[in-house]
């Protein structure tokens, strides 16, 4: 059988569609996972042992079940809770925010716990309080440290967007199944949506690889 | 919420017209997943392995083959992957080749699974290897050489056991991410742990998603942790005196 990709062309505007939805969920699961994410880790290394081993538990339940499951969790339990039909494109959101924010956490987390005692130290003999230690002293450190560990996971994170098409949304994936099955060109577009998958995420990946040899600090 | 029927006797109701029990469906569930994972990482093992050392031999071709492979099967998603395995491959080789695929080929899904799965792993596994591979300090190389051994028997003696060692706490997290990646197996019909669950809160619907799907949760849980301890233990017994630090 012939490969004609020719096929993913005619069907563009759809197709772009899904790669957009794709794009804005892992934008938005991004943000605030990592927001969520390094207030789980600043928890996790609380003093307090409710603080922490609530966070801890938080982190380890989510990491340890398929992130296919949790999908399914939140497109069931979101309108039983909420009372509305929201869907799986909104559903995705939460989903995606919530269980990245666990993975974000142990990036951000090793690097908080990389900066030097000495920082932490002189921050306080400065007179900051822990919170502006935190804020001024040790995040702008760590997150330059981790920034290119966390665009690594962003790009995991994109391609395992790809997985709400178990519940029917029209990601990337799911808009090029839907003309697959339309059209009857399932081979096309299955190699179309690999080579797309592919070059974004290929490309993405060799930026950080260049980002990293230039921010990374020499100690 | 405040209108939901709590019922956790429901997985042990009997299937509607059939003389089948829910929970038989979770176990047959259970142990798809656990074939397929543990199959698929045999492959990922043994092919990793091969990647990552070709990723650090001297020849330029070899390694770059290495990479090409690291590169192609890290970038791409898993699901993509085993569409095309399952839906594309039987269409692009020749017609015979590709009925068999589709007709007659034992249990089609699952060995589709985990060939697929495996293939994907190998990739994530031969990044572990090379790591591994390259934290071992360059003499060790040498003297493997130097005491007369020709290159694969500098592998096999000297660099590989002390690289596996060193990389065990990754593999770790790479063996539980295998059986929770072989959920997504459910998108070629494969009837593991999450398409079972998907089955009995969906159609079927006894209405009450909550408590199985807390019991799918708890059933991966229990997998994830015994992987982590049995690793943990591997890691014990394996441990040079002296040469890794630590080990809980």
């Amino acid at each position: 059988m012939e490969i004609n990709l020719e096929n993913v062309w005619i069907s563009r505007d759809f197709i772009l569609e899904g790669l957009q939805y794709s794009l804005s969920l892992t934008g938005f699961a991004m943000l605030v996972g990592i927001t969520f994410g390094t207030f789980l880790a600043i928890a996790r290394l609380s003093h307090n042992r409710w603080i922490s081993g609530a966070a801890s538990t938080y982190v380890n339940l989510f990491r340890s079940i398929p992130l296919l499951l949790v999908i399914f969790w939140f497109y069931i339990l979101l309108p039983l809770i909420t009372g509305v039909q929201m869907g799986a494109d909104k559903s995705a959101y939460v989903t995606f925010a919530i269980f990245e924010a666990a993975y974000y956490c142990e990036i951000i987390r090793a690097g908080i716990q990389s900066i030097p005692k000495g920082q932490i130290n002189a921050g306080l003999a400065m007179g900051f309080t822990p919170a502006q230690n935190m804020r001024y002293v040790i995040l702008p450190q760590a997150f330059r440290n981790i920034l290119p560990l966390l665009l690594t996971q962003t790009i995991v994170l994109f391609q395992d967007t790809s997985l709400v098409y178990v519940v029917g949304a029209t990601d990337l994936l799911g808009a090029a199944d839907k003309v697959a099955h339309r059209d009857n060109t399932l081979v096309d577009m299955y190699i179309g949506v690999a080579i797309i998958y592919f070059t974004i995420s290929f490309s993405l990946s060799k930026a950080v690889k260049y980002l990293h040899g230039k921010i990374a600090i020499i100690r | 919420m405040s209108t939901y029927q709590w019922d956790w006797g429901v997985v042990l109701q009997q299937v509607p017209e059939s003389d089948e029990f829910y929970y038989q469906w979770l176990a047959t569930g259970l142990g798809w997943t656990v074939a397929t994972a543990l199959s698929a990482w045999v492959i990922a093992l043994l092919l990793g392995s091969l990647i990552g050392v070709l990723r650090t031999l001297p020849s330029k071709p070899l390694s770059f083959i290495g990479t090409a492979y690291v590169e192609i099967f890290r970038n791409i998603p898993l699901i993509v992957q085993l569409f095309i395995w399952y839906f594309v491959l039987p269409e692009l080789l020749p017609t015979a080749l590709g009925d068999w695929m589709k007709r007659d080929m034992p249990l089609p899904e699952f060995s589709t699974a985990v060939f697929g799965l495996g293939l994907f792993t190998a990739a994530r596994v031969a990044e572990q290897v090379r790591t591994g591979i390259l934290a071992l300090p360059r003499g060790q190389k040498n003297a493997g050489l130097a005491l007369g051994f020709t290159l694969g028997q500098t592998y096999r003696y000297v660099l590989l056991p002390m690289a596996y060692r060193i990389v065990i706490p990754p593999l770790t997290s790479e063996f539980m991410n295998i059986f929770k990646n072989s959920a997504v197996a459910l998108a070629i019909g494969l009837t593991e742990l999450t398409f079972q669950m998907k089955q009995i809160t969906g159609d079927y619907a006894p209405a009450n998603p909550i408590e199985v799907m807390t019991i799918v949760s708890a059933l991966y849980l229990i997998v994830a942790f015994s992987v982590n301890r049995i690793m943990a233990f591997i890691e014990k017994k394996t441990r040079v005196p002296g040469y890794i630090s630590g080990g809980k």
